[in-house]
């Protein structure tokens, strides 16, 4: 079968998986199935993420991002993240769990000397503790949020994700339910940014839907902006070479080459991630298309939302 | 030497367009630009309209105008966060409504940018951005690097926009200049009831950008405002100055400068 092909528009995104594949948690649904001892990917080192932030930095990089596994296991994060936003903005994500006083006092002092904006992007997937522990383990979310207000204090504001697991009509009340939560935790004013539930990984293990064997063909990009399309925009460094998308990372023919430099500029959409971005956009940066709300009625009150 | 008066979005509030006017032709602008979202926001959609050919300004599309010209079922912001989009929504079905079909006829007649010559200097005028109409370009999240990329490709010395509302500056190498115009529609997020557009001086030597603070009669917007029954937070907004709504889609550094 032939798959629609893609080429790198422009590097506006480079994404570092700087922990590899080793988290300090083992999440239900993890898309690239990172956890405790699991090495597929290894920490990236310092002189990696130096040479290829100056690299994309020479082709005008637009936002720098690292992920994990989770990025705050690697000693030398805050070092690297300092490093990037003498470059461009720069947003990590984390569970949170390893924010402790003295990272946070580190991460307040980085964000202070940054020219560019820093985003701490902590991740929930549920808004309750039940809802979020049941997937993340248990006491994940008061971690998470003790991380949260510790940051709070410090006047940094970051982005809270939740995965929407609720219906449509019940969205802008859940969101208020939310926002109030993380006020009484210490956060006094609140950030979410809502993900869509992307059925890949384990939780496509998990949740084996009638999306399984869905791909993307060139009728369906008749009339479909490319630049939607993460692979369009963005790239990801590993310890085993660049690859196209951070969805991406298990799939061999996702690997595009050694370096951002020698990297092939073309990707062929060959895999189920690849529909979950046609049809949610590219979610994973800090403000996303086409991942809009559902339909609100004017008259649904205005009021119970501030 | 031209000196050139740059508008960002208006939102409806042509409270601040006329005095705004008046401002630039106090300073002896050559000629008056507006980069587009001529609706949204405030009230009474079609006063701006005369004001603006009345006086000849020049203006290109924004995502709003190109929605309100093509019919389309929402202003194409780009906001992504479902309270945002709550908020645009309102705004937009205010906007659409009391907006007449002879105006949104002449929205679908300005072009989508517009590039000048003036004094030697290439000029590139868009909404969002070179690439998009609605890209949201912050200085807090627009590299040095990336902006020379975007000088670059558009093939311009001097590139203006809009759209994300708070107007920022950077000078580039060559005497290039990338500058973010701000907006007439609502404050800036800084607790003051002004509104800014921006003063471009350019001779064969110097390009000189200036920010000029306008004020306005908010009150008189804020009692139309309720007149019309638009929602409180945006009223809030115009009397303090504060941000209210639409405020997910501004990076941290912009954001923890607000109050919410």
């Amino acid at each position: 079968m032939n798959f629609p092909e893609i080429t790198l528009t422009h590097l506006d995104n480079l994404w570092f998986q700087v922990s590899g594949t080793l988290c300090n948690i083992a999440c239900t649904h993890c898309f690239n199935n990172s956890g405790p001892n699991v090495r597929t990917f290894e920490f990236l080192s310092l002189e990696t993420v130096r040479a290829e932030i100056e690299s994309a930095t020479r082709v005008g990089v637009k936002e720098i991002f690292f992920t994990g596994g989770e990025p705050f296991l690697h000693p030398q994060l805050p070092e690297m993240l300092s490093l990037s936003l003498d470059h461009a903005p720069t947003t990590v994500l984390t569970n949170g769990m390893l924010i402790n006083e003295r990272i946070a006092d580190r991460l307040a002092e980085i964000e202070q000397a940054a020219r560019y904006s820093l985003e701490i992007r902590v991740s929930l997937d549920g808004y309750t503790e039940e809802m979020n522990d049941a997937i993340r383990g248990k006491g994940v979310f008061r971690s998470a949020l003790r991380a949260v207000a510790r940051l709070s204090r410090r006047g940094l504001l970051p982005l809270v994700t939740i995965v929407r697991t609720w219906a449509d009509e019940e969205e802008l009340r859940t969101l208020a339910g939310f926002s109030a939560t993380l006020r009484e935790a210490g956060y006094a004013r609140p950030r979410i940014k809502v993900l869509p539930a992307l059925p890949l990984g384990r939780e496509l293990e998990r949740s084996a839907g009638a999306e399984t064997d869905a791909l993307l063909s060139e009728e369906m990009l008749e009339g479909f902006d490319r630049e939607l399309l993460m692979c369009s925009n963005s790239r990801i460094v590993t310890d085993r070479g660049v690859w196209a998308c951070p969805l991406l990372v298990e799939k061999p023919d996702a690997r595009l080459g050694a370096t951002l430099a020698d990297a092939s500029p073309d990707y062929a959409l060959s895999h189920n991630a690849c529909v979950t971005c046609y049809h949610y956009g590219t979610i994973c940066g800090n403000i996303s298309s086409l991942i809009e709300g559902p339909a609100v009625q004017a008259d649904a009150a205005s009021s119970e939302l501030s | 030497m031209k000196r050139l008066a740059l508008f960002g979005g208006i939102y409806n509030n042509y409270l601040a367009l006329e005095a705004a006017i008046r401002d630039a032709q106090r300073r002896k602008a050559d000629g008056i630009y507006c980069l587009g979202d001529l609706g949204a926001f405030g009230p009474y959609p079609d006063r701006v309209y005369p004001i603006l050919r009345g006086h000849g300004v020049q203006c290109i599309q924004g995502n709003y105008d190109n929605s309100l010209a093509g019919g389309l079922a929402d202003c194409q912001c780009g906001y992504t966060d479902p309270r945002d989009n709550h908020f645009a929504r309102i705004s937009y079905n205010y906007t659409f409504k009391n907006t007449s079909e002879e105006n949104k006829a002449w929205l679908g007649t300005l072009p989508e940018t517009l590039r000048l010559e003036v004094e030697g200097r290439r000029m590139l005028l868009c909404h969002g951005s070179p690439r998009r109409m609605n890209e949201f370009l912050w200085d807090s999240t627009s590299p040095d690097a990336f902006i020379e990329y975007l000088l670059e490709q558009s093939k311009a010395d001097v590139v203006c926009v809009t759209h994300s509302g708070i107007k920022w500056h950077r000078e580039l190498s060559g005497g290039r200049h990338f500058i973010n115009v701000g907006v007439l529609g609502r404050p800036e997020n800084d607790g003051k009831t002004n509104v800014w557009y921006t003063l471009l001086t350019i001779d064969r030597a110097d390009a000189k950008v200036e920010f000029v603070p306008v004020d306005y009669n908010f009150k008189k917007l804020a009692a139309e405002m309720k007149a019309e029954r638009l929602p409180e937070e945006f009223i809030e907004t115009i009397t303090s100055g504060w941000w209210t709504t639409c405020l997910e889609v501004l990076p941290h550094k912009e954001r923890a400068r607000g109050r919410f």
